[in-house]
């Protein structure tokens, strides 16, 4: 299928919208980032669809508003792109599984530290070592939490506050989790036994692939009014934790692909690839999958809350500090869909937002705002590599208007695993960071190869197109010190 | 097993070919389980029972693969292979009976690679072309 890709501006990317599209995609890029998903274009059909193909697929969907976007990080995802955006109408919109992904509500938090740079440098290694012990991580890793199925419904329908109840994480932890980390309207009976089973023991556990808990400092503060109102200045040591919600996630996912793919024939959904299986919002399929994902999204919460509890207690240990010294800065999923406000034709609308890949970006005076930040928005919360930086951003009014509330969540991968293996080995790359000064702890080397810094975009290139867009604003530039992968 | 592994800037793609349909699935499911572990390091000491169906053979491949990441997670196992027993195909649906094959997963023994979150219907391909050669091909979240 031809696709034709219009500049719109230096940073803004435009496919029409033609045949079977409702609306037009449009994409955050420059001129060297665009290049290589256009020349994607061009590969023989198999073994994946290309990004920009997927962006126009998604802008088929029925109900879709304004536009497909896709986030300066973009790649070839499943169904979505990742870094891709659709908000669909609530009455004749649909809900897509590949629009959330498997590892629901997979985000990133970052907790305060009142250290400095300077006070970990003799103690990194023993830090990352503390971590590495307290933080279970890596394939099939289980946590000290272990659940009996009356337990998993309550967490939940309860999310973080399930956690905290229970003496992980301090009552002040909500107030700065997206949500106050519970998403109503979550059903544990829209939820299977399978999936909840598979939970039981992985509350806390960090995962693999590429979730991490990072030692970062603050290398530069870009927006001094933004970052004093986040509580974080120059040189400080934060904990950044990225994972999602586990088995139950990826069984949830699992579960709903088989349902979705019934309900798309049944309801007649015009899809262009099965990867798009869909079911319309308001259908029984479609409001159990929403539930489903509220469940999901709850049980994400409530894992970071969990890692951050065990992440402050290897820290107070390694310091001798009081775990309530460290204070969480926000907590932001970039694997979601949910019912959101947003103003359409100058009308506010309720409207279902999916972001893969995509942080939620609400700028200034937003509700659901924490009310500490809600003079400049919320932190963007943006993962780069173990190897490069980190950054913590704002949202903007354009952002608000452009892309609901929206933007990248990392780096973005420019090479795939395989190749990435065949290019590097775990073990040179650990000794290359440590060199650099960064320590890595993890249990698969492979693991390690995958995720190799030269394997992700340039993430500052990736977080300036946003901020020359307009989309949101940099805060601050965060750089690792150590890092624990599963 | 004849399988390779196709590229995906994000997830992994995996292409299984055999003389038989069987013979495809399992080395499908090889190939899955070969990107989490490094199956060597695998006994096959326990055995349990997969079934799946789906509407046609694509959707069916990626029942098996998630059915067996399923029971891996369930029973908190590392498992090496699958041997399938039947294929079956009635008016609207392809059913798949066989028996995975590993052991309890156990950290000290068990060499780990990267977790498999799910398989997807990105790259869907089923193909019986000339030679009677069957190949089958999907993506897997990683």
């Amino acid at each position: 299928m031809d696709i034709k890709i219009i500049k719109i501006s230096d940073y803004l990317y435009e496919i029409p919208k033609t045949d079977d599209m409702l609306v037009p995609g449009r994409i955050y890029a420059d001129e060297e980032t665009i290049a290589p998903l256009v020349k994607e274009l061009d590969r023989k059909a198999g073994s994946f669809t290309p990004a920009l193909l997927q962006v126009a697929n998604v802008a088929t969907l029925p109900g879709i508003q304004k536009a497909s976007l896709a986030m300066a990080d973009i790649h070839p995802g499943y169904g979505f792109a990742i870094g891709g955006v659709a908000a669909f109408d609530m009455d004749h919109g649909v809900i897509s599984v590949a629009g959330v992904g498997f590892d629901i509500n997979c985000g990133v938090r970052v907790l305060k530290t009142p250290l400095v740079k300077s006070e970990i440098e003799g103690k990194k290694e023993e830090l990352a070592n503390q971590l590495f012990r307290d933080v279970p991580s890596g394939v099939g890793s289980t946590g000290d939490l272990k659940l009996n199925e009356d337990e998993i419904d309550e967490l939940l329908v309860k999310g973080s506050s399930f956690v905290v109840e229970r003496g992980f994480g301090f009552p002040e932890d909500l107030m700065y989790t997206e949500e106050n980390g519970v998403i109503k309207g979550a059903d544990p009976d829209d939820v299977s036994r399978r999936a909840k089973e598979r939970q039981r023991k992985q509350v806390g556990t960090l995962g693999s692939g590429n979730h991490y808990l990072e030692v970062q400092y603050v290398d530069e503060v870009f927006d001094g009014q933004a970052a004093q109102v986040y509580g974080i200045k120059k040189d400080q040591i934060l904990i950044a934790i990225h994972c999602g919600s586990r088995a139950l996630g990826h069984q949830i996912g699992t579960d709903y692909l088989k349902i979705l793919e019934e309900a798309s024939r049944h309801y007649g959904i015009p899809i262009r690839d099965r990867e798009l299986v869909c079911a319309p919002i308001k259908s029984t399929e479609g409001r159990q999958y929403l539930s489903a994902v509220n469940c999901g999204m709850n049980a994400a919460f409530a894992n970071r809350q969990m890692i951050s509890h065990l992440a402050r207690s290897s820290v107070a240990s390694v310091f001798g500090i009081n775990p309530a010294e460290i204070k969480l800065l926000y907590d932001v999923g970039h694997n979601t869909c949910k019912v959101e406000t947003h103003e359409v034709d100058g009308v506010a609308k309720k409207l279902l937002v999916h972001r893969k890949g995509s942080t939620r970006a609400f700028g200034r005076g937003r509700p659901e705002v924490p009310e500490a930040y809600r003079s400049v928005g919320h932190p963007l919360l943006v993962g780069g590599t173990m190897g490069t930086a980190s950054f913590i951003l704002r949202g903007t009014e354009l952002g608000m208007k452009e892309c609901w509330g929206s933007t990248i969540h990392g780096a973005g991968r420019a090479m795939s695993r395989v190749q990435s293996k065949k290019q590097w080995q775990g073990g040179e790359i650990i000794k290359d960071l440590a060199s650099k000064g960064i320590v890595i702890k993890s249990g698969s080397r492979s693991g390690v190869a995958e995720e190799a810094p030269g394997a992700y975009k340039d993430v500052f290139k990736i977080v300036d197109i946003m901020h020359e867009a307009g989309i949101n604003r940099k805060v601050a530039l965060l750089r690792p010190l150590a890092c624990v992968k599963g | 097993m004849p399988y390779a592994y196709r590229e995906h800037i994000a997830d992994m793609g995996i292409e299984a070919s055999a003389g038989t349909l069987a013979g495809a699935f399992e080395a499908g499911v090889e190939a899955m389980l070969n990107l989490m572990f490094d199956l060597s390091t695998i006994e096959e000491s326990l055995s349990f029972p997969v079934a799946a169906t789906g509407r046609d053979i694509e959707l069916l491949f990626v029942e098996v693969l998630n059915e067996t990441l399923s029971i891996q997670g369930l029973r908190g196992l590392a498992l090496k292979r699958i041997k399938v027993d039947s294929i079956k195909t009635d008016d609207d649906r392809v059913a798949l009976s066989g028996i995975v094959y590993g052991e309890k997963f156990d950290r000290q023994k068990h060499v780990v690679k990267t977790e498999v979150k799910g398989a997807t219907y990105s790259g869907l391909f089923y193909n019986s072309g000339e030679g009677g050669t069957h190949v089958l091909r999907c993506v897997l979240d990683v």
